[in-house]
Formats: structure tokens, C-alpha cells, sequence
């Protein structure tokens, strides 16, 4: 094709189900490429030679390379270049901040559009799924190192498929019952089928990796037993956990959640399902959401698939700071969502029952830049208002859950108790005690705890064999 | 973990001891620290205190009251079943030391989460009274068994149908702390108003009272918040932070409201069950 055939093409549209009609249901949002659309669109890129969009990808997937692969039909190769360095990309495909990472790189985006990395990335993986085309790969001989995984988020699966990979015995220990850390318990169904994590768990099983659920290190036992018990290296991957709250008055109301509980609930018991399924969610008709990343947007979008007549997003800063992904954001403005923007509660209000009726807020406006560069929220005096809410969904970031580190001597954390690991290895201050993902950095992506599983398994690999 | 139903028996009315198998559990686990179990695929989790457990057989004791759904289920259950997960063991275990006099009340089917500490109690030296009280006599449980590590024992019945006739609280106060009884600690383990007044009690007189709360949970690990209670103005997390607290510094109304979060839902999901149970057995 020539080049200003490709430059005409404009991004190929992902069909999605109708807001209206999915703002009531779980299924996923958008349906995924057709094989010719993901053909079409794969036309568009011009195959840059410095390949810039690969420096936007934090783990620097062939971009340009699986895009040619596309382009010519050649589907099941396309997965397997991307496999090369994404273990994930049906998830990533779904979940990255792409217009942050590699399509914010990408040189067809300075005039027009950007290629659409994520959903040819998202159509390869379940083309490959679809088709039965996952294989196993050749395992090499048994090395006879044992290693342990605390969690099983993206990081403590990445670190456990490249460790399996080389021949060792990986056992994840996971506190929960079900593998997938945020991917089954946090990211709902509507964005993430659960099908899909599923299926990328089953895939490491059958490579060989143990999976021991209901078990909770720190607990039933430590990172030391596991050393002693003759794992030869411990990767921790236990994610931030820890559900934050404003302390504000009214806050343990009944009606109001952590975002935590609320999504939980929603995914992981499938709450949604009641009484299907046994563990019950409060479902409110107006119900408040205080936060403005993906964390708020998920748990926005869930009340009003449980029945919301209104759903509130209440967020301290402007539209443009929101950390949420900007689809994520269109979608629940799409949805209905009602957005108050520089707004910010102050207190919940309850009535004799305990429970809560109303939520204070005030406005704000922006002043001076902070710390992040972003404006600070300056409250505006007397600008207070009510907003009667029946539910209340606090989404306003998470800290790191302290099981682990408080009962493992000498594995040094930082001020907000994260445990600090070499940025390039995961090495912390223990010997044969690596770290990564949002147990390491806080709060994060996907891929940048896959990333960091990815670099810790290199640096386990090679302590094991050389001790 | 999966784990096994070796024994089952009827304590009382809607009372029932399990004896489950989890071996490392067992080894683990210390007085005052629960488990969460969820029974299947469908099935919600819930905390259940570990009664007592025997590390040889790597076995840990379960009792519980029939309240709903999930622990109506775990009764219709029999010997030979499975329950599909099994965590533990969770929160802090029970500070145990030589105080001196330590008095272990309880109400109801807290007397079953009260038997290891009352045993761990009297296993670090302390003079143990217990003051174990219920409705009326056939709904007592594990009177022998807290007989045997307790140096005193008091027994209530609301309606006076056996021993003392009142509440646990009025006991404490009448036969102890009136007469002057110095008493070290107090341990109480019940229902919420019950705990509630034993603290009041105690409060007037000066003495450090311990209840073991019984929030809602969902993960019981920390990451939810789910079980949050107010404890001298602060929030605690039950799961992680207790389930022990003093008892002079917690918010109990705020606990009793939580308690009635999902008070409706309760009663259409033990009405799906029982519709459903219904179908199969014809
Ligand atoms: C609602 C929500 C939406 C999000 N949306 C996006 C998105 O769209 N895009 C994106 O890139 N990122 C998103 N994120 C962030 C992303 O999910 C996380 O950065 C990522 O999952 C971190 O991976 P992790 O492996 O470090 O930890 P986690 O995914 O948190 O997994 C940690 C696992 O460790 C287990 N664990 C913890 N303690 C113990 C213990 N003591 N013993 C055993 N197991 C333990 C936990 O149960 C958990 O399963 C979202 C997060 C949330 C909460
Ligand atoms: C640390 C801890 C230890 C416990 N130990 C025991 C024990 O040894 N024996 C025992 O019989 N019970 C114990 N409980 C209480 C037990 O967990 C609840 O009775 C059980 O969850 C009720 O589930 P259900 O589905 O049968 O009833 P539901 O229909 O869910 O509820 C019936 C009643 O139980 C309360 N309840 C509901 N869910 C929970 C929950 N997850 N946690 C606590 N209360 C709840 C509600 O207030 C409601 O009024 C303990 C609770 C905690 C927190
Ligand atoms: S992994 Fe994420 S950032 Fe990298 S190419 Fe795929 S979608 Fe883009
Ligand atoms: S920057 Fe855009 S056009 Fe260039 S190779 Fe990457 S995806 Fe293709
Ligand atoms: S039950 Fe989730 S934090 Fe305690």
C-alpha cells in the first residue's frame, strides 16, 4: 500500500454495546475487532524505523513487528511476537493507559489519531484464545530450584510463567481464594472477563506452576519459614491492598464502602449475582462515588449496573487531572454518570439507623502546582452543599497492606511502608528476597507490575543457579 | 485449601461443633485467632473462631450457631463433605500472661470463641472465674469442657432455669466485683449488648475488659475495610487489628448498626436456600 494510501485510513471504530443498554448489564463493553478491521487497521502504521510507540510500552513490546503481522493476516504469529515480552495481552490490550504509553508515542497521533495498539493487541490474544492456538512451551529440564510467590497479581504471575520457564518449581501462595490480585477482585467483569484471567492462570498451571490459594504469608506462615522450608528465592508481589479512607466524619456509616469492599463484593464474590451467589452488596438508588482514577470509574460504573438511578462521581480536581483511563472516563460519561468536578466531601450525614443519607461537599478551585505539578484544590469558603446519597463508595487511592513486612525481620520499607527493592532486579535488603509491582512503587498499572516481575525473574534466575 | 468435615455433633438448639482437617492450621494457630471458610463455589465467606485444635491430627475444632444462610448450609453439611476454602489462621491472638485473676465471660455461642483463651488463660497461671450464661439451660454449651480449666464457675439463664437467673454482667457484678473481688481482667465474649454490658459493668469498677468483636468480613486480611469499628475514636480494622479490644474504648452502637448492613439480603438468601434445597430433596 502506498504510504498516502495508509496515512488516508482513518482509526478503525471498536464496536461497543450501546450505553444505555450496558450501563445495566455486566457483559464487556466494547466487542473487539473483527479480523478485517484489526487488518485495516493495522494498515495505518507506517512501520517508523525508530520505533518510537516501543519506547512508550514499559515493557517494549515489538510493536511495529506484530502490527506487520496483522496487516498480513498472520494472526497466531502476531500473538507470538507480542508474547515475546507481554505475557498478558489480553489484559493489557484492555487495561493499559494506552494513550499515556504507547499510543502517546505514536507519530500517526501528531496528526490525527494515534494506531490503535491496544485493540489489535486485545484481537490477537483472543483470536489466538479463540482458536485454540495457546501452546505450551517446551519446558527445559528441571533445574531443581525452588521458588515461592507471595501474590498473584500481574507481577506474581509474570515472575512465575518466566521462572517456570527456565526450568524451575514456582509455587504462588495467594491469600484469596481465587489467583489474579486486582485483575479478579478489583477490575470488573464489564471491563476484564474474568474468563480471560482464568484462562492466562490455566495457562501457567499446565506449564506447571503450583498454586496454593487460601493462604496467607504472615500468617499461616512467614517469608522466613518458606526460606526454611527449602524455597531457594521468595519473590513478593502482595500488590497495595489497603483501602484508604478520608477520615471525615460519617465515614463508618453503614452504606458507605472502601472501593475495595464495593468492587470485591461486586467481582470477586460476584455480589452482582445475589442470591445466586451468597454474599450480599447494597444497592443503592443514589449513590456517591469520591475519587477520579480507574479505581472511582469501576466502582461508578458498577452502581449503576446495579440498578443506580444516580450515580455521583465526586473528584477534588478537573476533568483533565483524572488518572483514569480516558476511555474509562468517556465510558462512564457515556453511562450517565453525573460528574462533580473541584468538588470535595467533607462529611456524610446518617440518620438514627446508622444509616448514611446525604454527603456534605464543598467546591474548589485550583491554585499554586503541588508536589505532582498538578493544581492544588483549594477549597472555595461557603460554596458547602448537600448531595443525598443512600451509598457511598470511597475510591481514593490504597496503601500497602502490612502482612508481609511485619513479619519479616530486616526487609527494610520505605516511609509509607513499601518495600524498597533495586528498581532493575527486585533485589531487597533480604538475601534471596526480591520484591515488585504495586507492593514496591504504590498504587501502579498492569504492565508496570508485570514489567517488574519480568526484571525480578532475570535476577532470581540468576541468584539461584549461582548459589 | 479444601478441607474436610471429620466429625460433626449437635451442642444444643442450632448449635453445632465441627472437627475440620487443616493440618497446618492447626500447628499455627494460637488462642483468640479465627478461620475463614467459604463452603462452595456460590458461597460467601464468613469467620468462625478456632475452638481448639489438635496439631497431631493436624485437625481444628469449629462450633457455631445456625443464624443464616451460610451457617445453615455448613449444618446441613455431614461428615465426609468438603468445604471448598479454608483460611486461617487470622487476627491477633490473645494476649496471654500471668495477670493474676482473670474472669472469662460468656454469652451465648461466644462461649465457644472464649473456651481457648479461658484454657490459655489458666495454662499461664491465672485464677480463672468463668461466667458462662445463656437463654436457658439447653442452649449452654461446653460446660464441662470450661468447668475443667476454669478455678471458679458461675452459670446464667435469662429465664433461671438453671444457676444464676439473669444476665452475665449482673453475675460479674453481684458475686465479684460488689463484694469487692479483685479481679485483674476481664475476657467477654457474646453478643454484641451482652459484651456492651459487661464493659459498663467493669467500667464502674475499674477493671481492663477485653471483647472479642464480631464485625461483618468479607477477605479478612486487611484489604477491605468491611469490618471497621470505632475504638476510642479510631478505626480498627476487626480482622486484622483485633477481633480483641478494650472493651471500655469501643464504639458498640456503631458496631450493632454494621451488624444490620445486610439484614434484608440475609433473609432472601436463607429463602433462596431454602427453595433451592427444597427442589433437590423433592
Ligand atoms: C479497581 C482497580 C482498577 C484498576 N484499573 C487499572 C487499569 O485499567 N489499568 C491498569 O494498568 N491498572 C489498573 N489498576 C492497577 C493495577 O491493577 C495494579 O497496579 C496491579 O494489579 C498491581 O499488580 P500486583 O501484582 O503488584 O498486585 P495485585 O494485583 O494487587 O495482586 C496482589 C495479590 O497478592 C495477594 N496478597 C496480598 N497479601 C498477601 C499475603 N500476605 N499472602 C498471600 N497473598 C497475598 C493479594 O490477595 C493479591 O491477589 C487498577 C486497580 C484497581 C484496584
Ligand atoms: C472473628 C469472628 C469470629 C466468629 N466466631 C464465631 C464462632 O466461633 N461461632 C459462630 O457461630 N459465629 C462466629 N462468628 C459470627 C459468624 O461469622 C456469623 O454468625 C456468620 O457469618 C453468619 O453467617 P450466615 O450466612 O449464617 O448468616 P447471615 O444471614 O449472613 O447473618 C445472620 C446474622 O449474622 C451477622 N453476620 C452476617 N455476616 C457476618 C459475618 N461475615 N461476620 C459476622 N457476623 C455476620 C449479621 O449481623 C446477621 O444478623 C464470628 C465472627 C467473627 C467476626
Ligand atoms: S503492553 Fe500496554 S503499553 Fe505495551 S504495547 Fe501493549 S497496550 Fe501498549
Ligand atoms: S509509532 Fe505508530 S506508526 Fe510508527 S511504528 Fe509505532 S505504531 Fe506504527
Ligand atoms: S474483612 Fe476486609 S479488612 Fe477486615
Amino acid at each position: 500500500m502506498e504510504m498516502k494510501d495508509r496515512l488516508k485510513i482513518l482509526r478503525q471504530p471498536m464496536p461497543e454495546q450501546a450505553p444505555k443498554v450496558r450501563a445495566r448489564n455486566f457483559d464487556e463493553v466494547p466487542l473487539g475487532y473483527t479480523p478485517d478491521t484489526a487488518k485495516i487497521e493495522a494498515s495505518r502504521c507506517i512501520q517508523c524505523k525508530n520505533r518510537p510507540c516501543v519506547e512508550g510500552c514499559p515493557v517494549e513490546v515489538d510493536i511495529p513487528a506484530f502490527i506487520a503481522l496483522v496487516a498480513e493476516g498472520k494472526f497466531i504469529e502476531a500473538a507470538k511476537k507480542i508474547k515475546e515480552t507481554n505475557a498478558l495481552p489480553a489484559v493489557c490490550g484492555r487495561v493499559c493507559p494506552q494513550e499515556a504509553q504507547c499510543e502517546a508515542r505514536c507519530v500517526r497521533g501528531k496528526k490525527g489519531e494515534p494506531v490503535a495498539i491496544g485493540r489489535m493487541e486485545r484481537f490477537v490474544a483472543d483470536n489466538e484464545r479463540a482458536q485454540g492456538e495457546v501452546s505450551i512451551p517446551e519446558i527445559p529440564p528441571k533445574t531443581g530450584k525452588r521458588i515461592a510467590v507471595v501474590g498473584s497479581g500481574p507481577a506474581g504471575l509474570t515472575v512465575a510463567g518466566d521462572l517456570v520457564q527456565l526450568g524451575h518449581d514456582v509455587t504462588i501462595f495467594e491469600a484469596l481464594h481465587a489467583p489474579g490480585g486486582v485483575l479478579v477482585y478489583g477490575i470488573p467483569e464489564f471491563r476484564l472477563p474474568k474468563a480471560i484471567v482464568a484462562a492466562e492462570v490455566d495457562y501457567l498451571k499446565n506449564m506447571g506452576v503450583k498454586i496454593e490459594t487460601s493462604h496467607v504469608v504472615g500468617k499461616l506462615d512467614t517469608v522466613d519459614d518458606l526460606l526454611n522450608e527449602g524455597f531457594d528465592a521468595v519473590f513478593i508481589g502482595t500488590g497495595a491492598g489497603l483501602p484508604t479512607f478520608m477520615n471525615i466524619p460519617g465515614e463508618n456509616l453503614n452504606g458507605v464502602y472502601s472501593a475495595n469492599e464495593y468492587l470485591t463484593r461486586s467481582n470477586l464474590m460476584k455480589a452482582y449475582r445475589f442470591p445466586e451467589y451468597d454474599t450480599p452488596i447494597v444497592r443503592g438508588r443514589n449513590v456517591a462515588v469520591v475519587g477520579g482514577g480507574n479505581v472511582a470509574m469501576d466502582a461508578a460504573r458498577t452502581a449503576m449496573r446495579l440498578g443506580a438511578d444516580n450515580v455521583y462521581l465526586i473528584y477534588r480536581r478537573s476533568r483533565a487531572e483524572m488518572p483514569a483511563r480516558s476511555e474509562e472516563i468517556h465510558h462512564a460519561e457515556e453511562e450517565g454518570i453525573q460528574f462533580h468536578l473541584l468538588t470535595n466531601p467533607i462529611r456524610y450525614i446518617g440518620n438514627d439507623k446508622g444509616w448514611v443519607v446525604g454527603v456534605e461537599c464543598l467546591k474548589m478551585e485550583l491554585g499554586e502546582p503541588d508536589d505532582s505539578g498538578r493544581r492544588r484544590p483549594v477549597p472555595m469558603k461557603g460554596s458547602e452543599f448537600v448531595i443525598d446519597i443512600d451509598t457511598a463508595v470511597v475510591a481514593i487511592g490504597a496503601g500497602s497492606n502490612p502482612l508481609v513486612q511485619s513479619t519479616t525481620p530486616g526487609l527494610e520499607t520505605n516511609k509509607w511502608n513499601y518495600i524498597i527493592a533495586d528498581e532493575e532486579t527486585g533485589q531487597t535488603s533480604r538475601e534471596g528476597v526480591f520484591a515488585g509491582g504495586d507492593i514496591v512503587t504504590g498504587a501502579a498499572t498492569v504492565i508496570l507490575a508485570m514489567g517488574a516481575g519480568r526484571k525480578a525473574a532475570r535476577a532470581i534466575h540468576t541468584y539461584v543457579m549461582s548459589k | 485449601m479444601i478441607a474436610e468435615i471429620l466429625d460433626k455433633q449437635q451442642l444444643s438448639k442450632g448449635v453445632f461443633k465441627m472437627v475440620l482437617s487443616g493440618p497446618k492450621i492447626a500447628e499455627k494457630r494460637k488462642a483468640g485467632q479465627f478461620v475463614v471458610i467459604r463452603i462452595h463455589e456460590q458461597g460467601e465467606r464468613i469467620p468462625l473462631t478456632i475452638a481448639d485444635a489438635d496439631p497431631d491430627k493436624g485437625t481444628i475444632t469449629i462450633i457455631f450457631q445456625m443464624v443464616g444462610k451460610t451457617t445453615r448450609h455448613l449444618a446441613d453439611l455431614n461428615v465426609g463433605d468438603t468445604i471448598l476454602d479454608l483460611v486461617g489462621p487470622l487476627g491477633k491472638p490473645t494476649h496471654v500472661e500471668n495477670f493474676g485473676t482473670v474472669a472469662c465471660i460468656g454469652g451465648g455461642i461466644g462461649i465457644a470463641p472464649l473456651y481457648p483463651i479461658t484454657q490459655a488463660m489458666k495454662a499461664a497461671g491465672n485464677h480463672v472465674i468463668s461466667i458462662i450464661g445463656a437463654r436457658s439451660k439447653e442452649v449452654i454449651i461446653l460446660e464441662d469442657e470450661m468447668k475443667a480449666v476454669s478455678d471458679e464457675m458461675v452459670i446464667t439463664t435469662d429465664d433461671g432455669s438453671y444457676g444464676f437467673k439473669g444476665f452475665v454482667s449482673q453475675a460479674l457484678e453481684e458475686k465479684y466485683l460488689l463484694p469487692g473481688k479483685k479481679i485483674d481482667l476481664a475476657v467477654a465474649i457474646g453478643p454484641v449488648p451482652m459484651m456492651r454490658s459487661v464493659s459498663e459493668v467493669t467500667k464502674k469498677y475499674n477493671v481492663h475488659t477485653v471483647v472479642s468483636l464480631n464485625s461483618i468480613m468479607v477477605d479478612a486480611t486487611g484489604m477491605c475495610g468491611a469490618c471497621r469499628v470505632s475504638v476510642g475514636g479510631k478505626t480498627q480494622f476487626v480482622c486484622v487489628d483485633g477481633p480483641e479490644f478494650d472493651g471500655h474504648q469501643v464504639d458498640f452502637k456503631g458496631l450493632m448498626d454494621r451488624l444490620c448492613i445486610y439484614l434484608g439480603d440475609e433473609k432472601q438468601s436463607i429463602d433462596h436456600y431454602c427453595s433451592c434445597t427444597r427442589q433437590v430433596t423433592g
